[in-house]
């Protein structure tokens, strides 16, 4: 990689009269050796992808847990009555980011992104984006560059990883991600993508990685809601003109910082928060038990 | 903290879920070994270990294990049905629990019996991200994460195996991108791990299995399923 910060992508696309997108994909073409073209195409594959698991969303399937499955089928119905609050848009995200969530955690196909465990965060966002401001494929495979470059950036500095970061790494991070995406797609330029990550991820410093039972299900489905929501609030602000005091790249210091010395028990492991919640402990109990039948 | 990574894995790849950890890097587990193996399994018996025990089943770790071992990679949407299709596929599958000393977290045993009825144990852990690390073959160290053509030697620690192996590899072209040695004692058990530029060719693994000393050569190779010809 040829920057180490948000902020030096930004001064590379103003000296090579390139837009923040372009920088992200020619490092990806030098990193691995291939084409512009190439690498273009694998990325329109990700949107693919992307749409395909949105499209293939099945409404009766369940997790092996029971926890998970169904609710996205809930929300759209709801967002149809249009008595929803959030309105078309924001409820159409909500509608995406669950079912998506919920695919992954009923084994289904999905695309990481930058983890499973947030895998619905991004696409709820990019896929609404297109279905109501009818952007072309080109556009939005420019938007996934610009969420990798930012996502590039997170894990060099700090993490996308629950288990070193807890969710601030995971859905902070897609959220983050979505975010600068978002902020390109309504035409912001660099510094707007920039405010939009740091304003995105101050929202969510600090979240904890508790799972109930170990699983990829409870808070996280629902978390993906928060995350896609987080973006399009953050971007709306950016572009209104709002500013972020603390520049992004600080940002996602403090993140890996507050990483670093997060408690043992809030990083993957289940053994603190939600995870030993009464309920949770319960829901375990019935696993095992469910487990030992078989 | 401070992991370089691509932009391909920060958007992608694309997987069955629910986690990259418990069920991509499970299947990939399954996959490598299957290609250690280096022919169709017929029986497995999979020992869990640590996260891979306490939370597998409902992450599904079990089907992205056996699903490997079938061929599949980690974006086959047949991965949730892997138990049927190992059904179809006369191969048989044990569960149980592996007792280890000082594993990752994320880690598996896998003693399987090939068609032709070779053997083979594979201890591996899943990383996270989908990445994996195979940590010992038939119970020496190996150490290696399947990303590169690996070729392992297991061989009697006595002087001139590494020289004959990688003199072989000098005539064929192979470039060595890294090399370990192990051994359980002196003049005992040894091992030698090469991860190379380029792939070894069968030829070259039978010249190899053939040489006085040499009891046991396993080979990874990065052509998609080696095991399909066996």
């Amino acid at each position: 990689m040829v920057y180490h910060s948000l902020k030096e992508i930004c001064l590379l696309a103003e000296n090579e009269n390139s837009s923040f997108w372009q920088i992200i994909c020619q490092d990806d073409c030098m990193e691995r050796q291939i084409t512009q073209s190439q690498s273009f195409e694998m990325m329109l594959h990700m949107y693919e992808a992307m749409e395909k698991a949105d499209r293939n969303y099945a409404p009766e399937r369940k997790s092996p847990s029971r926890m998970a499955g169904g609710d996205g089928e809930k929300l759209k119905n709801y967002t149809e009555t249009g008595k929803n609050l959030s309105g078309a848009f924001i409820g159409r995200v909500m509608e995406k980011a669950v079912k998506m969530a919920e695919t992954n955690a009923c084994m289904g196909r999905i695309v990481a992104a930058p983890t499973a465990g947030s895998c619905g965060v991004l696409p709820a966002v990019l896929l609404t984006y297109e279905e109501f401001f009818d952007c072309s494929r080109e556009k939005m495979a420019q938007a996934l560059y610009t969420a990798a470059g930012i996502g590039q950036i997170i894990a060099e500095r700090a993490s996308i990883a629950g288990a070193s970061g807890g969710c601030q790494a995971e859905i902070g991070s897609a959220s983050a991600m979505a975010a600068g995406a978002l902020t390109f797609l309504q035409g912001g330029d660099g510094r707007r993508i920039c405010d939009a990550v740091a304003i995105s991820l101050k929202g969510l410093l600090g979240l904890t990685c508790d799972p109930v039972a170990g699983l990829v299900e409870v808070p996280c489905v629902k978390r993906n809601v928060i995350g896609a929501v987080n973006a399009v609030t953050s971007t709306d602000m950016v572009m209104a003109g709002v500013t972020s005091v603390i520049p992004a790249d600080e940002v996602i210091d403090a993140m890996g910082e507050i990483g670093r010395d997060m408690p043992r028990k809030f990083k993957e492991t289940s053994e603190g928060g939600l995870a030993v919640t009464p309920a949770a402990q319960a829901i375990e109990e019935q696993i095992r038990l469910s487990e030992e039948q078989i | 903290m401070g992991i370089k990574m691509n932009v391909f894995e920060i958007v992608g790849p694309v997987m069955v879920g629910p986690s990259s950890s418990h069920t991509a890097g499970a299947v990939r587990i399954g996959y490598v070994s299957r290609q250690l193996l280096g022919e169709k399994p017929a029986e497995v018996s999979i020992l869990l270990y640590g996260s891979f025990l306490a939370t597998g089943r409902g992450h599904g770790t079990d089907r992205a294990l056996v699903a490997g071992l079938l061929g599949m990679l980690p974006d086959d949407e047949r991965i949730p049905e892997s138990m049927e299709e190992a059904s179809k596929e006369h191969l048989k599958v044990t569960f149980g629990k592996a007792s280890l000393k000082e594993a990752h977290p994320n880690s598996v045993v896998l003693q399987m019996t090939g068609q032709s009825g070779r053997k083979l144990e594979v201890q591996a852990a899943s990383l996270g991200g989908g990445r994996i690390k195979i940590c010992r073959i038939d119970g020496l160290e190996a150490n290696f994460c399947a990303e590169y053509p690996t070729l392992i030697v297991h061989n009697m620690d006595q002087p001139g195996h590494v020289a004959e192996v990688t003199s072989m590899l000098s005539h064929k072209s192979v470039n060595i991108a890294s090399m370990q040695l192990y051994r359980d004692r002196r003049g005992g058990n040894a091992v030698m791990i090469l991860e190379c530029d380029e792939e070894v060719s069968d030829e070259a693994i039978k010249w190899l299995e053939h040489l006085e000393g040499v009891l046991k050569v396993t080979y990874f190779s990065m052509k998609e399923d080696n095991t399909e010809n066996s």
